[in-house]
C-alpha cells in the first residue's frame, strides 16, 4: 500500500518507549490505544493537542498527567486551530524537528470542531489531525454524533418504537476532509494496528496539514466485552462497514478489498448498541454499506 | 531608525505599535472596525518590516485558539477583534486567563446586535470583564500605540502573565487620522525585552498544559489568577513610569484625574470621550465652576483606591457610561458605586448613559452632565440615578 521509501514500522522495530500511561481511560478503550500507538510513532519531540473529550478527560487530571511529552487541552472547537498556533508558534521560534498532533473525538472532529480543521487544512499548516471515531459523544455519556452510524442506540437517539435510534448514517468525514485536496488523508482502524502506525507514519512526513480518521472501539459505549475491543476494530473493516484508505497525490485509494465482505449482522449482532435493530434496519445498513463500496470499488484505485 | 512623527488612524496606530512588539504570531479575523489592523499587519509582513507569522483563521474562535496554542509554546502572539468577534472568542477570553497565556489583544469598541451596528460603544469589552483579562481604554491614537507596547511588558510579567486587552472607541479612534510619534525601534527593544517563560510546552522540558482540576484544586487557580490581576496594578504603574522616562509619555497609571483636586463635582469617562469632556471642563473653570474629570484608564484591574482618592470629599459623582446592563445600570457605574461603597464614601452618584450604538456624545451633552452635578452640590432638587442622555425620542419614565 505505501509507496514511500522510508521503512515500515512494524511490532518488531517500535519504539518500547511509551508517552500516554496512567491515565484514567475505561479497559479496552479503543481511543486510548489509537493515542498510545500514534505517539510510539511521532516519538518524544511532539507537542499534543486534544480537544474536550474521553482522551483530555481522563489524561489530564490535576496534577496527574499522563502524556510524558508536550500536550495540552484545547477548546472543544479549536483543536485544529490551537494546533496551528503550536506548530505555527513553533516554527516562528526556530524550534525544529517538531511534531504537532491532534487527538480528537467524532464529535469533536465532525460536528464542533469541523470549521476549525476545515481552516487548518486551509492554510495547510503543518499539523496531523488524528480524529479517534468512537461513533458518538463518550465523554459526556453515549451521545450521538455526526459520526454516529445509522440504528445505534444512545442516550440521545433510544432505541424504542418512535425513535429508534440514530436515524442518520455517518457523516463522510474522509471524503469531506479530501474535498480540500488535502496533501494526505487516510481512514485506519486500530483493529489493524500497523498499518494504522505506518499511516502515522505517512502523516507525519508530510509538511502541511495531514488526517488520518481511525475507527476506535469503545466496550462502555457500545456495549461490547473490553477484551474484545480490537477484534471488534477489526470485524467493522471485515464486513464492509469501515474500511481502510488513503487520499494522496489527489486520488483515493482502497488499501483493503476484500474478495467478499463479512457478514454485517454478525458484527452488529455482538454490540449492544444494535442489539434493538431488526432486520428491516440492518438491511438499510448493507444496502447502505454496499452502495458505498460499489462506488469506492468503481472510482478508486 | 530614529523616532518619527506620522499622520495615521488608530488602526494604523496599533498596527505599528504591534509591529514594534515583533511578535512572532499574528492570528486575527477581519471585522469593521478593526479590519485595518489586520490589513496594515500582513502589508508589514509582505513588504518584510514585520518577521512575524501571519496566520488567516478562519473565524475570531480559531483567532484566540490559535494565539493561545503560539503563546502555549512561549511565542509572542497578537490579535485584534471587535464586538461579534469579541463575544465569538468568549470561551477562549477565559481559556487564555485561565491558562496564563500573555496574549495581547486589540479590540475595537463596538456594539452588539441586535440591531446590527458597526458604530462604537462599550457594551462588547465590558461585557467580558469577568474573562480575566486585563481591559485598558485609550484616548488617542499615540496612547493606542504606546499601549500596545506597554500591553506586552504588562502581560508578559512573571508576576502578571495575564492577557491584555487594549480598547479603542471603534471609528472614532480606529478610523480617525491624528498625528503621532512613532517610537525607535532600539529603544522599544530596550523597553521590552523577549519573552521569556518557563510555563510553555517546550522539548528541553516537556510539559502538560491546560488540564482539568478538581474541586480540591480548582479554587486555589482562580484565586491565583486573582492575585496575579491584583498584583498587576503595581506592575502597570511601573511600567507605565518606565516608559514615560524612556519616551516622554507618561498616561498616570490607572486613573488620570484632570483638576480634580479641587473640584466639587467629578464626571468619570472612559476612553475617547475624555477628549471632549476636557474642553467642557476648561470652558466650565473659566466660568469658575469647580468641575474635575476622571479619565478611567482601567476596568481590569480595577483602581480602586484611585477612584476612591478622586472622589473623596466631592458632592457628586457622574459616571458616563457608553453601556448599559439591561435592567440594572451602566456597567462603569456598578463599578464605581462599589469601590465607593467600600471606601466608605457616601457621595451621591449620577449615571448618565450616552454614545451608544455610535451616537454623538457633544460637549453640550457634557455639559449636561456637569451642571446636573453641579446642581446637586449646590442642594437642588434629587433627580434620577439612572438617565439616558441625547434621546431621540421624549422619555416618559
Amino acid at each position: 500500500m505505501s509507496k514511500t521509501a522510508t521503512k515500515r514500522v512494524n511490532a518488531k522495530n517500535i519504539t518500547d518507549k511509551e508517552f500516554f500511561y496512567g491515565h484514567k481511560a475505561c479497559a479496552g478503550c479503543g481511543g486510548s490505544l489509537a493515542v498510545r500507538l500514534a505517539l510510539k510513532v511521532l516519538g518524544e519531540r511532539t507537542y499534543s493537542v486534544l480537544p474536550a473529550g474521553c482522551m483530555s478527560a481522563v489524561g489530564f487530571i490535576y496534577p496527574q498527567m499522563a502524556f510524558n511529552s508536550n500536550a495540552v487541552i484545547s477548546m472543544f472547537p479549536g483543536a485544529a486551530s490551537m494546533a496551528s498556533g503550536v506548530s505555527v508558534g513553533s516554527k516562528a521560534l526556530g524550534i525544529e524537528n517538531t511534531h504537532t498532533v491532534v487527538f480528537a473525538g467524532d464529535g469533536g472532529t465532525a460536528d464542533i470542531g469541523l470549521q476549525a480543521l476545515s481552516g487548518a487544512i486551509d492554510r495547510n499548516d503543518k499539523l496531523i489531525y488524528i480524529c479517534y471515531d468512537n461513533e458518538a459523544y463518550m465523554n459526556t455519556g453515549i451521545q450521538k454524533s455526526g459520526l454516529t452510524p445509522l440504528g445505534t442506540k444512545t442516550t440521545t437517539t433510544p432505541a424504542g418504537t418512535k425513535v429508534g435510534g440514530s436515524r442518520t448514517h455517518k457523516k463522510n468525514l474522509f471524503e469531506i476532509v479530501a474535498a480540500h485536496d488535502i496533501e494526505y488523508a487516510a481512514t485506519a482502524s486500530i483493529g489493524y494496528p500497523v498499518d494504522f502506525m505506518n499511516k502515522v507514519k505517512k502523516a507525519s512526513e508530510v509538511e502541511g496539514t495531514s488526517y488520518i480518521h481511525v475507527f476506535a472501539s469503545c466496550p462502555t459505549g457500545w456495549g461490547t466485552p473490553t477484551e474484545t475491543s480490537v477484534e471488534i476494530a477489526k470485524e467493522a473493516v471485515d464486513c464492509g462497514l469501515w474500511y481502510l484508505a488513503e487520499y494522496q497525490n489527489h486520488k483515493f485509494t482502497l488499501n483493503k478489498r476484500p474478495k467478499e465482505l463479512k457478514p454485517a449482522a454478525d458484527y452488529l449482532g455482538k454490540q449492544g448498541r444494535f442489539k434493538h435493530l431488526g432486520q428491516e434496519d440492518i438491511d438499510e445498513i448493507v444496502r447502505h454499506r454496499d452502495a458505498r463500496w460499489q462506488r469506492m470499488t468503481r472510482e478508486w484505485e | 531608525m530614529s523616532s518619527k512623527k506620522v499622520f495615521v488612524s488608530g488602526d494604523e496606530a496599533v498596527a505599528m505599535g504591534a509591529r514594534l512588539a515583533r511578535p512572532h504570531v499574528v492570528a486575527a479575523y477581519p471585522i469593521t472596525p478593526q479590519t485595518i489592523v489586520v490589513e496594515r499587519l500582513s502589508e508589514m509582513v509582505e513588504d518584510g518590516s514585520l518577521e512575524a507569522e501571519f496566520m488567516h483563521v478562519e473565524s475570531e474562535h480559531s483567532a484566540m485558539s490559535a494565539a493561545i496554542g503560539a503563546s502555549s509554546v512561549g511565542a509572542r502572539t497578537f490579535t485584534a477583534t471587535s464586538s461579534q468577534g469579541l463575544l465569538y472568542m468568549a470561551e477562549g477570553l477565559h481559556y487564555a486567563s485561565g491558562g496564563r497565556f500573555p496574549v495581547v489583544m486589540m479590540n475595537a469598541n463596538r456594539s452588539v446586535a441586535l440591531p446590527w451596528s458597526i458604530f462604537g460603544d462599550l457594551r462588547d469589552s465590558l461585557s467580558q470583564l469577568d474573562s480575566g483579562w486585563i481591559q485598558v481604554y485609550v484616548e488617542d491614537a499615540q496612547e493606542a500605540l504606546d499601549m500596545t507596547l506597554q500591553a506586552f511588558r504588562i502581560a508578559e510579567d512573571q508576576k502578571v502573565l495575564t492577557p491584555f486587552m487594549v480598547n479603542l472607541d471603534g471609528f472614532v479612534l480606529t478610523h480617525t487620522y491624528e498625528e503621532i510619534i512613532v517610537p525607535e525601534q532600539e529603544k522599544v527593544d530596550a523597553f521590552l525585552p523577549a519573552f521569556k517563560t518557563p510555563s510553555k510546552m517546550s522539548m528541553d522540558a516537556p510539559m502538560n498544559m491546560g488540564f482539568s482540576s478538581s474541586p480540591a484544586d480548582n479554587m486555589e487557580f482562580k484565586f491565583q489568577q486573582h492575585m496575579a490581576m491584583m498584583d498587576a496594578m503595581p506592575v502597570i504603574e511601573a511600567t507605565d513610569q518606565a516608559f514615560g522616562q524612556a519616551f516622554g509619555r507618561y498616561y498616570k497609571g490607572m486613573v488620570d484625574a484632570y483638576l480634580c483636586d479641587d473640584a466639587e463635582v467629578v464626571l468619570v469617562t472612559v476612553g475617547s470621550i475624555t477628549g471632549t469632556a476636557r474642553v467642557v471642563v476648561n470652558s466650565m473653570r473659566a466660568e469658575g465652576k469647580k468641575v474635575g474629570l476622571l479619565k478611567l484608564r482601567y476596568m481590569r484591574p480595577f483602581p480602586v483606591e484611585q477612584l476612591q482618592d478622586n472622589v473623596r470629599g466631592k458632592a457628586a459623582v457622574g459616571v458616563l457610561d457608553k453601556d448599559i446592563s439591561f435592567g440594572m445600570e451602566g456597567t462603569i457605574y456598578t463599578n464605581i458605586n462599589s469601590a465607593m461603597a467600600r471606601g466608605g464614601l457616601s457621595i451621591p452618584t449620577y449615571n448618565f448613559i450616552a454614545g451608544m450604538g455610535g451616537r454623538n456624545i457633544s460637549r453640550d451633552d457634557i455639559r449636561y452632565m456637569f451642571d446636573a452635578l453641579m446642581e446637586v452640590a449646590d442642594g437642588g432638587a434629587s433627580r434620577k440615578q439612572v438617565e439616558f442622555v441625547n434621546m431621540g425620542v421624549t422619555i416618559d419614565e
